[in-house]
């Protein structure tokens, strides 16, 4: 459907040609390749891919891939959709997915965060989904106060529909700006970042109290007639006039209540508070589209894993189950998902990829593992391994990852690993999906 | 100690300044006392609160430019660390923390920011980033082996007459003229950022010998020593 001029039409094609080289010579998934290639022949390439196509970008600290997939998976009810599944999230995965699926009508790309506004620039989304901004690899992604800032810059004055995340201040600030923000209450548990207010610094006050739906949970789709809205996790500036903005869209527990009050339960397959997160934002980013829950939710459901995370692999009657987790954030919200009667295996890297500082391992409270069986591996185990002691839980150190499944008795474990362990495990298992 | 039943380590504005798992030195100051029978009770400051002056121990850590220049004017306003340390307390300033210790240092744009004059140092903005592993031999006099961490900064140091280098740098930039932090009294500052005391129980120790005011047995460090080991071995050059 994209009539793209003859040069761009020369470098899309010698992309798609690269990509196939890669895959074939088994280098790579071709994602970056092909798009470099057509990036270096044509730099407005990205532009003119983009062009005639209903896009949604996606960005975030944690839950990008997933919520990509998620909305992606939404999409697909209305027709083909050109998406950069395997993460390669800067614009030359953007120009490989785009002209790999030269005739899908809409878009849905997982973008890093530093790149969003180059990207929004380029490309001209209709669609942003914004879901939270944490500590992250500090060694080179440097600040993600000035990071939020950059956003705010990218998205004033543009004709662009955000769905973002009232629950994460920086998040809040970050899309503030843009001319039309659909605001999803989908929490935050991690608040270390966002002690003090993004406007003036002074301090955010917080007050966060359970909510108890009344009555039992509806099964299914089936609307419930005015739900009362939880009473959320608030905040607001202490010193300005920045708060909380009035979200339309509330996670709640294990449903979403829609802005028209219905509440629906998400029944997901992927496990985890921050899935139900990541589906509360992609279910308002489908209704963005015109999509509207019924025929979205049903599509969520169907999503099992995501480029391996949550997917089990199994070896010798051992079962384990992979979940990646980069950060402090994502290590709380790992956390959430972990099986309390199943031993866990932890292995951390400190490749370029993961960040080769392992600071962050001291911000992660790992208390909660205590009274389970806790092995230990990765290329930084003696960090972890000093740091767990020094929480007080118990723990064997294993010196690799095989090992460590070795030393289970058959059945489950779960494995928590950032992100080059996590592939070097996923590649044991001829990259498990 | 002040009290002589319980250690008190004062955490100054992890709102702030709490980047890069600073809390790991209090972690690690809290885990040394306890295994020598010390009870230690910790207290978080947050930048809108007071700062107590009654702490043996203060810990204050690193952050993003914004953050350090509001702590510094808080810092400056409040006064409370600063009659802590004229009292003798113990203090551990981190990477932007320690910046803050000195007369000025670099804003956002690199503009001159005033700091709480603790320490005889001032602070600018250096042309690139230094990131990476940083190893150096400590100043002899404090008696404590070779320190080991990881810096992420843009500062530059100048050490005044009134303070000592901390470290002789081997590896990494540290102040950026060959050494590394400072002390003067009961006061360190180091670019070894975040849990700098994971590396170095030595220093750990050391601070705590200060605030307790006697010499301390020794504890198991077998986790310490074999990550100082691997990390040492991972970034000195090989010897023969």
């Amino acid at each position: 459907m994209t009539q793209l001029p003859l040069r761009a039409q020369l470098a899309s094609a010698l992309g798609r040609t690269a990509a196939t080289l890669s895959r074939a010579t088994g280098r790579g998934d071709g994602s970056v390749i092909g798009g470099r290639i057509g990036l270096a022949l044509e730099p407005d390439l990205l532009s003119q891919l983009a062009r005639d196509r209903r896009l949604a970008l996606v960005s975030a600290t944690n839950g990008k891939t997933t919520t990509t997939r998620l909305i992606t998976s939404a999409l697909q009810e209305l027709g083909d959709v050109a998406t950069n599944a395997f993460g390669a999230n800067m614009p030359a995965g953007h120009v490989s997915a785009l002209a790999s699926a030269k005739d899908a009508p809409y878009g849905v790309l997982e973008v890093d965060e530093k790149y969003l506004p180059a990207v929004i620039d380029a490309t001209g989304a209709g669609v942003i989904a914004l879901m939270n901004l944490s500590r992250d690899q500090m060694d080179r992604a440097g600040e993600i106060w000035l990071l939020a800032q950059k956003w705010r810059r990218a998205l004033a004055g543009k004709n662009t529909h955000v769905i973002a995340n009232a629950d994460d201040p920086l998040v809040a600030w970050g899309a503030s700006t843009a001319a039309r923000v659909t605001w999803v209450a989908a929490g935050q548990p991690w608040k270390e970042d966002s002690w003090c207010c993004p406007e003036c610094g002074g301090p955010l006050d917080r007050k966060g109290v359970d909510y108890t739906p009344p009555g039992g949970h509806v099964a299914g789709a089936a609307p419930l007639a005015m739900v009362p809205r939880p009473v959320e996790d608030d905040w607001a500036c202490r010193e300005c006039s920045f708060r909380r903005p009035q979200p339309s869209w509330f996670l709640d527990d294990d449903a979403v209540i829609d802005p028209r009050g219905q509440r629906w339960v998400l029944d997901l397959q992927l496990p985890g508070r921050a899935n139900r997160a990541n589906a509360a934002i992609a279910l308002a980013t489908a209704e963005a589209f015109g999509l509207p829950v019924q025929a979205a939710l049903p599509r969520l459901r169907e999503v099992r894993s995501v480029a391996g995370r949550y997917t089990t692999v199994e070896r010798d009657g051992r079962r384990a189950r992979l979940l990646l987790a980069k950060n402090p954030a994502g290590w709380l919200e790992a956390f959430d998902v972990l099986d309390r009667s199943l031993p866990v295996i932890l292995s951390v890297n400190a490749q370029g990829p993961d960040g080769r500082d392992t600071s962050w391992l001291w911000d992660v409270d790992y208390r909660v593992l205590r009274g389970r069986p806790v092995f230990v591996t990765g290329e930084r185990m003696l960090d972890l391994a000093l740091r767990l002691d020094v929480a007080n839980v118990p723990f064997q150190l294993v010196a690799s990852f095989e090992q460590a499944l070795a030393a289970q008795p058959p059945g489950k474990v779960d494995v928590i690993a950032n992100y080059t362990a996590f592939q070097q495990i996923r590649a044991e298992f001829d990259r498990a999906v | 100690m002040q009290s002589d039943s319980i250690l008190r380590l004062v955490w100054i504005y992890p709102d702030l300044l709490s980047t890069y798992g600073d809390q790991g030195n209090v972690l690690i100051l809290e885990q040394r006392a306890q295994r020598r029978g010390i009870p230690v009770q910790t207290i978080h400051v947050r930048s809108a609160d007071p700062v107590p002056e009654s702490g043996d121990i203060y810990l204050i850590g690193g952050g993003e430019d914004r953050p350090q220049i509001l702590a510094a004017e808080r810092l400056r306003r409040d006064g409370g660390l600063n009659r802590a340390v004229a009292r003798g307390a113990t203090l551990l300033a981190v990477c932007a923390g320690y910046q803050i210790m000195g007369s000025t240092f670099g804003g956002e744009e690199g503009q001159p920011v005033q700091g709480i004059g603790l320490l005889d140092i001032a602070s600018g903005r250096g042309a690139g980033r230094a990131v990476g592993e940083l190893a150096g031999e400590a100043d002899p006099a404090l008696g404590i082996p070779m320190l080991t961490g990881f810096e992420n900064h843009m500062g530059v140091t100048r050490l005044g007459p009134g303070v000592r280098p901390l470290a002789r740098t081997a590896v990494g930039t540290g102040n950026g003229d060959g050494t590394e932090g400072c002390y003067a009294g009961k006061t360190v500052g180091t670019y070894l950022h975040g849990p700098a005391l994971a590396r170095n129980p030595g220093l750990a120790d050391l601070l705590l010998t200060w605030a307790v005011g006697a010499q301390l047995p020794p504890i198991d460090d077998s986790w310490y020593d074999r990550l100082r080991q691997e990390r040492l071995t991972a970034v000195l050059p090989q010897q023969a």
